[in-house]
């Protein structure tokens, strides 16, 4: 407890159990130092963690019991290393002398976990508490951030020794943050200087290391376009002039068409992830690419570029606005207008502005984000109200988006804007989901009743898993094949939990719904029932171009 | 691609756990394990593994990015067999009445350089050392003859031709800069 404290630990997701009962034991007395929230599953309390460090910055911190507790918990810690989140999972282990005789509840956690995590390390001494605690947060928080897995052998929660904490700052086989290397700085900016369309990618690198200040000096000082990865989405504010939208799949028209006509493309802390590098034979081949990331194993992976740039983003490019000219890329830029008017011709007007018909998700989307004036977190489950919310959402500050990106995990919305409004209280935390998501987690209105955690859940429900229905329709011939859905009375579901809810048919009642969500800081469920055979567009289909974009016309 | 013959050399921490890490990164990518060998190195506290496959460069070098990146491993390297100097050594135990019965234990020992690690009347175990084909060579040669009970080959060992000792010259840099 004490190891926890002394690493700034104010908040603990959480359920306890046979193997990790002394720790909960010992929380017992701390409740002053730690604020333990008691989730109803430990899947829950890994994405609880998630949305807390990702809005906060700070590691996320579980603490589970062993055998099935540490095997629910997989999902949420696999999630956190394809998404680069700090999170420090602590799950209960049975006595070190009952190690590997199939004890209760014993599995082997550190086995199973370490391929998703930074690090797995299993405590079997007391005398290694405060050394393994003390690196696991050092791990977690450094570098590119990311999971730590710590199994506590239930004999060293009992022992006692001296307690000597020394936090960990160094370890030798470790190097987090590369040096900036001039010479790669010196090249990058020759590239950049000679580039007449430039175009920059921003990943969430730019967020993990708080260089959005830079990165807008950066963009400003030498005039470039940029877009964002659903990960780096609020590295940039929606009303930066430079703020081109959303890569990929579902991005907007205009990024994913200037990928492939730009002539020097700039990625800053992304990772050319398939779903925004469709084709990688027919990505950006005209282009001289720039790839800044603080993890050498990622340049190189998937895209070769003509000039690396190792180093943390809050380092490289302050380093690279010093080397660059000034510029001017008035034509360029303007040539993205075209792009936004025929998405917005084609996609946009439909799907946001509808003047008749069914509701559509993205409307409701857009309307929430004015009606919290732009300045919400968006949490968003997984699928069409993932990428909808991406699109439609708007973002006024950084660290606004929690949503499953690598790993793509259906339930994640309501256990994340849990953690989400804990780590921000002091903002709107609001999370979209779909019918099937919302299913996956919904014990979690439990957590929401028992803490009082003012989350404004929106249940954008097609009565179908919209997404793989797209999917079956675009490419399966239209074979439904189990996506359609017959769903409970969720307001009724939020009342048995006593949150406040309503639920929407039609257009006229959507602004009032909002607003009534929207007045206080309780917790709330909104469902809205959009139209069922509702499509996301822009599509760029797996696998093929970026510039391959279907507009759904 | 053409699949090459690589040389992975890591330098770890001697912490529970790192075969297992390493070996993931292998089999996630499908990757066949040809040879491995791991032992302590020559700085104390630090092991070295050192494994091969065969492969394209492009994969070679990806894995051993995800290699180096494990947190108690120090440094991971590949090379080629130019730029190595490498080893096996095998064990082969034939049956002694036969041997004596075919009668060409001198030559064994001038051609194949074999030693003679035991005899006594039930059989003789000889230890070669060399390449993969050498060993295989003697192999097949002692199974047409006189037939091999027991068959033995290590994982390769292996020293780069590299001037710069890559890993020295590493903690050397670290402990300077951990110790301004």
């Amino acid at each position: 407890m004490r190891s926890l404290v002394h690493e700034g630990v104010d908040t603990i997701f959480g359920y306890p159990g046979g193997a990790i009962m002394p720790v909960f034991d010992a929380l017992f007395d701390y409740d002053k130092h730690l604020n333990h929230i008691l989730t109803r599953h430990e899947q829950g309390a890994t994405h609880a963690a998630q949305g807390y460090a990702r809005v906060s910055g700070k590691v996320g911190v579980c603490l589970v019991t062993s055998g099935p507790a540490a095997t629910n918990a997989i999902t949420g810690i696999s999630d956190a290393m394809l998404d680069s989140t700090p999170l420090v999972v602590i799950t209960g282990q049975v006595s070190a002398v009952l190690l590997g005789t199939d004890a209760f509840q014993e599995i082997d956690v550190v086995g199973i976990t370490q391929p998703i995590t930074k690090w797995a390390y299993q405590i079997r001494r007391a005398e290694d508490i405060a050394w393994a605690v003390a690196r696991a947060f050092y791990i977690a928080r450094s570098g590119r951030p990311g999971p730590v897995v710590l199994d506590f052998a239930k004999n060293a929660q009992t022992q006692l020794v001296e307690f000597d904490y020394k936090p960990c700052t160094f370890i030798r086989s470790y190097l987090p943050v590369p040096e900036v290397q001039p010479l790669q700085i010196e090249a990058a900016a020759a590239l950049i200087n000679g580039a007449k369309k430039p175009f920059a990618l921003v990943g969430q690198g730019v967020i993990l290391s708080n260089a959005e200040a830079e990165l807008k000096a950066f963009l400003e000082k030498a005039d470039i376009p940029a877009a964002w990865t659903l990960l780096g989405a609020s590295a940039m504010s929606y009303d930066f002039p430079l703020n081109k939208g959303f890569l990929g799949m579902h991005g907007n028209v205009g990024p994913n068409m200037k990928t492939n006509e730009c002539d020097v493309l700039i990625a800053i802390g992304m990772r050319f992830d398939d779903r925004v590098t469709g084709d990688l034979n027919t990505y950006a081949k005209q282009a001289k690419i720039i790839h800044l990331d603080i993890d050498i194993s990622e340049i190189g992976k998937n895209v070769k570029p003509d000039a690396p740039v190792l180093g943390s983003a809050k380092d490289t490019l302050p380093a690279l606005t010093a080397k660059v000219n000034p510029a001017k890329h008035t034509e360029w830029i303007h040539s993205f207008e075209e792009c936004e008017k025929l998405e917005y011709e084609k996609v946009i007007k439909r799907e946001v502005y509808p003047e008749s018909g069914e509701l559509t998700m993205g409307e409701v989307i857009h309307k929430i984000s004015e009606a919290t004036d732009n300045k919400a977190i968006l949490v968003t489950d997984v699928g069409q109200n993932q990428m909808l919310a991406a699109r439609y959402f708007n973002y006024t500050q950084t660290r606004s988006v929690v949503t499953s990106g690598g790993l793509g995990t259906m339930g994640f919305g309501i256990p994340a804007a849990i953690g989400a409004k804990m780590g921000a209280p002091e903002r709107t935390v609001c999370t979209f989901c779909g019918d099937g998501g919302f299913q996956m987690t919904i014990q979690e209105l439990g957590t929401i009743m028992q803490e009082q955690i003012g989350v404004k859940m929106i249940i954008l429900n097609n009565h179908f898993l919209g997404m793989v229905r797209q999917w079956q329709e675009m490419f399966f011939d239209e074979r439904y094949s189990f996506t359609e859905m017959q769903n409970p009375d969720f307001v009724a579901i939020a009342k048995a939990y006593r949150i406040d809810g309503t639920e929407v048919y039609k257009r006229e009642e959507l602004d009032g719904a909002i607003a009534d969500m929207l007045k206080d800081d309780k917790p709330y469920l909104l469902v809205v029932n959009v139209e069922k055979k509702g499509m996301v567009f822009p599509m760029v289909p797996a696998g093929t171009c970026v510039t391959n974009i279907l507009l759904g016309d | 691609m053409e699949n090459t013959l690589y040389t992975i050399t890591v330098f770890s921490e001697n912490t529970v756990g790192l075969l297992g890490q390493i070996t993931i990164i292998f089999t996630r990518r499908n990757l066949n394990i040809e040879t491995l060998s791991v032992s302590p190195s020559a700085i104390k506290g630090i092991h070295k593994f050192t494994i091969t496959l065969f492969t394209t460069e492009d994969s070679v070098r990806k894995v051993v990015q995800q290699i180096d990146k494990r947190i108690d491993i120090l440094k991971a390297y590949y090379n080629t067999d130019e730029g190595l100097v490498s080893q096996e050594i095998a064990l082969y135990k034939v049956a002694t009445d036969k041997l004596l019965e075919l009668g060409t234990i001198e030559k064994l020992i001038r051609h194949h350089h074999v030693h003679i690690l035991e005899m006594n009347e039930n059989f003789v175990v000889f230890e070669k050392t060399g390449h993969y084909d050498e060993t295989q060579q003697l192999f097949v040669e002692l199974s047409q003859s006189v037939g091999v009970l027991q068959f033995i080959r290590s994982g390769r060992v292996a020293i780069t031709r590299s001037k710069v000792e890559r890993l020295s010259d590493m903690l050397e840099n670290i402990q300077h800069k951990f110790g301004e």
